[in-house]
């Protein structure tokens, strides 16, 4: 896979920057160019996100692509950020049997997965249990 | 309006398949349904063929020029569609549409998927790529897993029970032992599934539709051609289609897949029927999860009550609603390009009566179900005698 495919979803990936519509006061992640409620009347700009939130829902993965097979098994959840839209993440650090809907975490920069031997090397956010 | 009949049908056997490949596989199963529609190649207008990944499983792009070319069908204009699991049933959709607006008389419309050229630590990520590439998969999520997330909510907040996804299983193995052509026609026990291998929680080895090859092929004509050629065509009596987010993220509901309402909707609408009119369906059941989900989505039962149904029997091949009597994707295979094509023979089949073992009784409406990705393409379709 080619570096820049990569490079220019840093500032999202790395410190969870979403986008906002002023308009319609909503807030998503991850990053769009046009709001999908008001469409081009809307006003977009990128915004902060919370980096804590809850667990809507989760799985373990136990059967993995090529690429994540060292980590497997490992969490996966959607969670709802404070103030803020569902988002996608793995959850890392913790014991599966403690992974529960409800549960608050919090975001962690980490390693994500390796292009190969030679390829580069992603970041980006995952969650911790935060209680 | 003018209307569309089936008048031709033909599949191949589903399973890993090596003495087939992608090209001659669809031909099998499109020399089957021109069989049964009686008419020679001369006759056939356009052609239509679903294949979600042929670039990636057997790196064979192009499909369109290649069926064609081998199906013997040239210069005849053909077309290759793609919308992840659901291309099969949008490649009918573009059929359907064809002949309505007056183009083409005889259309053919095929599915097909070589999954087994590929190797198996390929197939996962492959597969993958009808979810969100850059916030999905990049995350390290999986199909299995992206369907268990739904799976994990609709139990939390519905009480639905392993056991009740085990038991889609169950049944779906069931009908499958009645069809020849299933990738894995024989039954399974709800202990076997409950003791398979977790791929992702709560989602088992059992819980999920297999890789399979495979190919289907229909035959569509317009009302005046289908009268001529056929006493018993099966009309197509409206073609819904409807757009979802690609990530699961970005759903309202999770436990809704909200492109099959709006899709329904659209069906029912077309067809002036509503969902107590359907005598029988051919569902998405991907994962057991998604079978669930659908008979709710599709109104068939309320919200949170499709595991129940499925424990009391109501889906059951001799139950009021019998749901996936083919074996659906779980039994019968999955070789994601065909199987939307697959669905309507099926449905075909079984309303003209010729389902043998698994025919259900009094078939006079019946409804196919296809969906791509994790919801974000939807296409429903209703049939009747």
């Amino acid at each position: 896979m080619s570096v820049p495919r990569f490079w220019r979803e840093i500032p999202y990936r790395y410190r969870l920057i979403g986008s906002y519509c002023e308009k319609c006061n909503e807030t998503f992640f991850p990053p769009r160019e046009i709001c999908p409620r008001c469409r081009r009347s809307g006003d977009i700009k990128d915004i902060k996100l919370e980096e804590e939130g809850e667990i809507f829902s989760y799985t373990v993965i136990r059967t993995a692509p090529p690429e994540f097979d060292v980590q497997t098994p490992y969490a996966i959840a959607l969670i709802k950020l404070k103030n803020g839209p569902l988002i996608m993440s793995q959850l890392t650090d913790c014991e599966m049997d403690d992974v529960k809907i409800g549960k608050k975490v919090r975001m962690v920069f980490r390693k994500i997965s390796e292009d190969g031997e030679a390829g580069i090397i992603n970041y980006g956010y995952k969650f911790v249990l935060a209680e | 309006m003018k209307k569309v009949a089936v008048i031709g049908v033909g599949i191949t056997k589903f399973g890993e398949l090596w003495n087939s490949s992608l090209r001659s596989l669809t031909i099998e199963a499109g020399t089957k349904a021109l069989s049964d529609a009686g008419i020679p190649g001369e006759e056939v207008d356009a052609l239509y063929t679903g294949c979600m990944t042929g670039d990636m499983f057997v790196k064979q792009g192009h499909i369109s020029s290649l069926i064609a070319d081998y199906g013997g069908l040239l210069p005849v204009p053909s077309t290759r569609v793609e919308s992840a699991c659901a291309s099969g049933g949008l490649a009918l959709r573009q059929g359907f549409i064809t002949i309505l607006s007056g183009v083409a008389d005889i259309v053919v419309v095929g599915g097909v998927e070589k999954m087994t050229d590929a190797l198996g630590s390929q197939t996962t990520g492959y597969l993958a790529s009808a979810a969100d590439q850059e916030w999905e998969s990049f995350n390290g999520a999986t199909f299995p897993s992206l369907y268990a997330l739904m799976a994990k909510r609709h139990m939390y907040e519905y009480g639905t029970t392993e056991e009740q996804l085990g038991l889609v299983a169950v049944k779906n193995h069931y009908n499958g032992s009645l069809n020849p052509n299933a990738h894995f026609p024989f039954k399974i026990s709800l202990e076997k599934v409950m003791g398979s291998t977790l791929v992702a929680d709560p989602l088992r080895l059992f819980h999920c539709s297999p890789v399979s090859d495979g190919a289907a092929c229909v035959i569509l004509a317009s009302e005046e051609k289908a009268k001529e050629l056929r006493d018993d065509p099966i009309w197509i009596r409206s073609s819904g289609q409807a757009s979802g987010a690609i990530g699961i993220y970005d759903r309202e509901d999770i436990c809704t897949i909200d492109s099959t309402v709006n899709a329904a909707k659209s069906a029912y609408k077309m067809a002036g029927v509503t969902h107590r009119d359907i005598d029988f369906a051919e569902v998405h059941d991907c994962f057991t999860i998604a079978e669930i989900i659908n008979i709710e989505d599709l109104g068939f039962f309320k919200k949170g009550e499709g595991g129940k149904a499925v424990e009391d029997g109501i889906t059951s091949l001799d139950g009021e609603l019998p749901i996936n009597p083919s074996g659906g994707l779980k039994s019968k295979g999955h070789p994601v390009g065909a199987t939307g094509v697959a669905q309507v023979v099926e449905v075909v089949t079984q309303l003209r009566g010729k389902a043998g073992k698994r025919q259900v009784k009094d078939a006079e409406i019946g409804l196919s179900q296809n969906i791509g990705g994790s919801g974000g393409t939807a296409v429903v379709h209703i049939f009747s005698r």
